[in-house]
């Protein structure tokens, strides 16, 4: 859905570590049982568990439905039987399934990469010695706030209408065309818009970071002699790379997910050069294909847990960001 | 120590905006009030808002031209003479008044349920948190962090069909359920920090366990709060794909939905689109323009928080 959505669950994994250590405290006036254990006053599975029954059958239902049905012929509606894994044997090897992964991972790769670079200077520029700080830190975090599907529909007049005016304008053939009817070029513009939405979030995480870096590293650095560019590379680079590494794996995790986006700019096309992951298994449920597309999407979630595990892991070590 | 680390970096994230004014630290190279002003800086920046800037621009210079003017597709010219008949027109073809206070129905009971929802789930978590059953619900809870939507969309499209809620009350649980995990997060980290006595003296004097939520943590709460309704908003007004796979009727559609009709049937009337783009963008950036310290501070704990 939206980018901040997950962002904590960078920090998850130090928020395990804190809540593995439990908290014991006792209220004061709190009974005991007879084994001694505290009583939990009733209200509070009151405040619990409505929360966990909708929550079990808004997610968790869904779920674990829509993988058994994957080892199924079910096509949405009537009767069905087992197929065991010939969905999944049939997805890895189509190559609409296959296009759209190559598509979507190539084209986070590309924007996760992007975005980072681009944010990281934004945040040391917005937090060097300059004027109109604030006013410029509240203008790029302006595009946070639009609906990805809106901005799209924006860009999408934009590169059908006046990036070709430009481009014939500046005699560049390969721009006096729509990119967005360039099978080769369309999947740059969705690039494009991503990073335009998504770098405020990137920045302001950035900005966080190089804040926390004391004012005396810098002085060092400048006795040492270090020059500007050396000075980012070598002192103000190592010092954030908790910040480089949850910004990268967080945004990697939602590109993976794309699709207003692309709605909103090539819906797909041309022909299926840009139909990521998420529009293909939607294809399912117009398309017959629902069991089929479950074993895509159980493939996918399988591969979003797994990048999830591995940004554990990688955040536990780096905690102390 | 890293949990200390953490948290510092949390703090200094505002500044920016509070620290206005105010006489600033000398935090870096140099010492107070030597450094000049970076103007090359200054301009790289400049030159960057105005990528961010643009497509705004265009967005309201065309939605302020006539159709006449506004298809020769020339982006960049400025509206002459100014015309308000897109966001006329724009107003009828899209049923906004239908489209907006669904949007605002939506948006109102995703924020306020995921609010109510995840702060009453967290104080009961945290507060028993010794006993097995809170633990694992924490846990439980925090598990569909790691689950996309289109994961699990086609069941979901499914289910809310056959439960009757195939409109924008189902659109408005799932945004809710789809928060929680976030907000859940965020509360229960906040309320760790309370400290335990305030309410002791508030149980000594023979409140209940309600009462004590009502009337003393949700009020300490209301920081987290307004994060974690910023975020609601804005993952709820701004969602395209809940909303148009979930709702059957396309009557019932949100607004950045109806927005599409623009790309089938009315795709020359460009004054006309981009007064109706206008229309959906402006309430998000007006909020935004009011809670920019809260959305700010918010992103950042939402990373650092632990």
């Amino acid at each position: 859905m939206s980018t901040p959505v997950t962002t904590a669950a960078a920090s998850a994994g130090s928020l395990v570590d804190e809540a593995e250590h439990g908290r014991t405290d006792h209220l004061a006036g709190a009974r005991h049982d007879r084994r001694g254990r505290v009583r939990v006053d009733p209200i509070y599975y009151w405040f619990l568990v409505p929360t966990l029954v909708l929550f079990t059958l808004a997610i968790t239902v869904p779920a674990v439905l829509g993988i058994f049905y994957s080892f199924t012929n079910f096509i949405g509606f009537g009767d069905w039987e087992f197929v065991g894994f010939t969905n999944y044997v049939a997805a890895f090897s189509d190559p609409a399934i296959l296009a759209s992964y190559g598509f979507t991972f190539g084209f986070a790769i590309v924007t996760v990469l992007l975005v980072n670079v681009i944010a990281f200077l934004l945040a040391v520029g917005l937090t060097a010695k300059i004027k109109l700080k604030a006013g410029l830190r509240a203008v790029f975090v302006i595009p946070m706030v639009i609906s990805g599907i809106v901005i799209a529909y924006v860009f999408n007049f934009l590169f059908s209408n006046s990036v070709p005016a430009l481009g014939s304008g500046l005699g560049i053939p390969w721009l006096s065309e729509s990119i967005l009817a360039n099978p080769d070029l369309a999947w740059l513009s969705i690039v494009i818009v991503t990073a335009w939405q998504s770098i405020p979030a990137t920045l302001l995480i950035y900005i966080a970071g190089l804040l926390s870096i004391p004012g005396e590293v810098y002085e060092a650095a400048d006795i040492d002699g270090a020059g500007a560019v050396r000075r980012l590379w070598s002192v103000t680079l190592p010092l954030v790379s908790g910040y480089v590494v949850i910004n990268m794996i967080l945004g990697f995790k939602n590109y993976l997910n794309v699709y207003d986006v692309i709605v909103g700019l090539t819906n797909g096309g041309p022909g299926t050069s840009t139909r990521s992951i998420a529009m293909t298994i939607f294809t399912g449920f117009t398309g017959g294909d629902y069991a089929y597309q479950m074993a895509n999407a159980t493939i996918f979630f399988i591969i979003a847990v797994a990048i999830s595990v591995l940004q554990l892991r990688i955040t536990r070590g780096k905690a102390a960001i | 120590m890293t949990q200390t680390a953490a948290k510092r970096t949390a703090a200094p994230v505002l500044p920016a905006t509070a620290r206005n004014g105010a006489p600033t630290p000398a935090r870096r190279r140099g010492k107070v009030g030597q450094e000049k002003t970076s103007w090359t800086t200054m301009v790289i920046l400049f030159l960057c808002a105005i990528t961010v800037l643009l497509p705004l621009y265009v967005t309201i210079s065309m939605s302020l031209k006539s159709t006449s003017q506004a298809v020769d597709g020339n982006a960049f010219s400025l509206p002459a003479p100014i015309d308000f008949s897109g966001f006329v027109q724009a107003w009828e073809l899209t049923n906004f008044p239908v489209a907006f206070t669904i949007s605002l129905l939506v948006t109102a009971g995703t924020v306020v349920g995921t609010v109510l929802l995840a702060s009453l789930a967290s104080y009961a978590i945290v507060r028993n948190w010794e006993h097995r059953f809170f633990r694992w619900s924490f846990f439980y809870l925090l598990a569909a962090m790691f689950l996309p939507f289109p994961v699990v969309a086609l069941p979901q499209i499914q289910l809310t069909g056959l439960a009757g809620l195939a409109n924008p009350a189902g659109v408005t649980i799932l945004h809710i359920m789809f928060q929680l995990s976030f907000s859940i997060l965020l509360f229960t980290a906040f309320l760790r920090s309370i400290p335990l006595e305030l309410e002791e003296s508030a149980r000594i004097d023979g409140a209940t366990t309600w009462q004590t939520f009502r009337q003393l943590i949700f009020p300490l709460l209301a920081p987290m709060s307004a994060t974690v309704a910023i975020f609601a908003f804005l993952a709820s007004w701004n969602d395209f794909m809940m909303p148009s796979l979930i709702i059957a009727d396309s009557a019932q559609q949100t607004l950045p939905v109806v927005q599409s009709i623009f790309q089938t049937q009315f795709s020359n009337n460009y004054n006309v689109s981009f007064a109706s783009y206008l229309m959906a963008m402006a309430p998000a950036i007006v909020v935004y323009l009011f809670t920019q310290r809260w959305v700010m501070e918010g992103v950042t704990q939402g990373a650092v928080k632990g």
